[in-house]
């Protein structure tokens, strides 16, 4: 994924694409149609400006987000409390496990944190357990207990 | 309604894990892929967006390069029989993305209700997790904000990316 030194060049058009479709997308025969017809532009061009965008790394992905228990699979957030001397090199082998994602330093004790995801829940524990004895350093593992709906929503 | 089976069901999630095709008729396109009605494959999106298997459906935005560059962890030490209200109150509150519950790491971590506020720059973010704290009576509850100060990997496998929120950047 590009990280841009600056913002993409976003027009009226494209604030009110995204404004509008990060709330939901039909699931009907010609759901970009239907749509183009909200936004008051043709569909030709609301498929070019998603393509632009996906290009352009404004959006991740264009389709469904799956929820993560229903698929089986394991998901957790970990922390870790990593000396400053040291924290590239465990950085480094963290990262190098597949299933770690969204992996970020912060400003804590505990000061790097990271999402595990894993093809069945079990590994999650063994996921931990193979990054604790590589970078010898403990790892929290904080999962959710419960998730909160919230207004899933960036205005541009 | 034409009801897949398992298998069926398994080839429609990888397929549309790619991202929903960028044509007229979407649908119709992974259902020539699979084999498949165009119609059976509505109506099992829709069913599963019914279910709650898909969470949410549409676009993810990076909201890193649309210019939400600060994103701070919130951390609140809540009592078990406040959690809901308390969770409820940040839920009404725009600024915040996500809202999760989980377990405390004593001693090192007495905090259990994670919440993300994104926004553009680090004061604006301060400023919003005040007013939340004011206007929500919440100067009670102890909380620390970790702001991410460095970011070493966006995505796992695709896989995972469409079960994870972008949101948690």
């Amino acid at each position: 994924m590009p990280i841009l030194a600056s913002m993409p060049a976003m027009d009226d058009i494209d604030r009110n694409i995204l404004n509008q479709l990060q709330r939901g997308f039909p699931i009907a025969e010609q759901p970009y149609k239907l749509a183009a017809e909200q936004l008051h532009i043709g569909e030709d061009e609301l498929l070019q400006r998603l393509q632009a965008m996906l290009d352009e790394g404004v959006l991740t992905r264009f389709g469904p987000m799956f929820h993560a228990e229903h698929l089986g699979g394991g998901l957790s957030l970990v922390a870790m409390a990593i000396p400053e001397h040291d924290f590239e090199r465990v950085a480094a082998i963290v990262n190098s496990f597949d299933q770690v994602a969204h992996n970020y330093a912060r400003e804590h004790e505990l000061n790097m944190w990271f999402v595990l995801a894993t093809e069945t829940a079990p590994e999650i524990d063994t996921v931990i357990a193979a990054i604790e004895e590589k970078t010898r350093y403990p790892a929290y593992n904080m999962p959710k207990q419960q998730e909160f709906f919230v207004g899933l929503h960036f205005e541009v | 309604m034409q009801q897949l089976n398992s298998r069926q069901c398994e080839a429609l999630k990888l397929a549309i894990q790619q991202g929903l095709p960028l044509r007229p008729q979407p649908y119709l396109s992974l259902a020539q892929q699979l084999g498949l009605s165009e119609q059976a494959v509505i109506d099992t999106l829709q069913q599963w967006q019914t279910s709650g298997l898909i969470k949410r459906f549409g676009m993810v935005v990076n909201h890193h390069n649309i210019g939400y560059r600060a994103n701070a962890m919130v951390v609140w030490d809540v009592p078990e029989d406040q959690v809901e209200q308390v969770a409820g109150q940040f839920s009404a509150n725009d600024a915040v993305t996500l809202c999760y519950q989980r377990p405390r790491m004593l001693p090192h971590w007495p905090y259990n209700l994670f919440c993300m506020i994104h926004g553009r720059q680090r004061d604006t973010v301060l400023q919003q997790i005040d007013a939340l704290v004011q206007r929500h009576d919440l100067q009670h509850l102890p909380h620390d904000v970790l702001f991410s100060t460095k970011q070493f990997k966006q995505c796992g496998g695709r896989y995972a990316d469409t079960r994870i929120d972008a949101r948690y950047g």
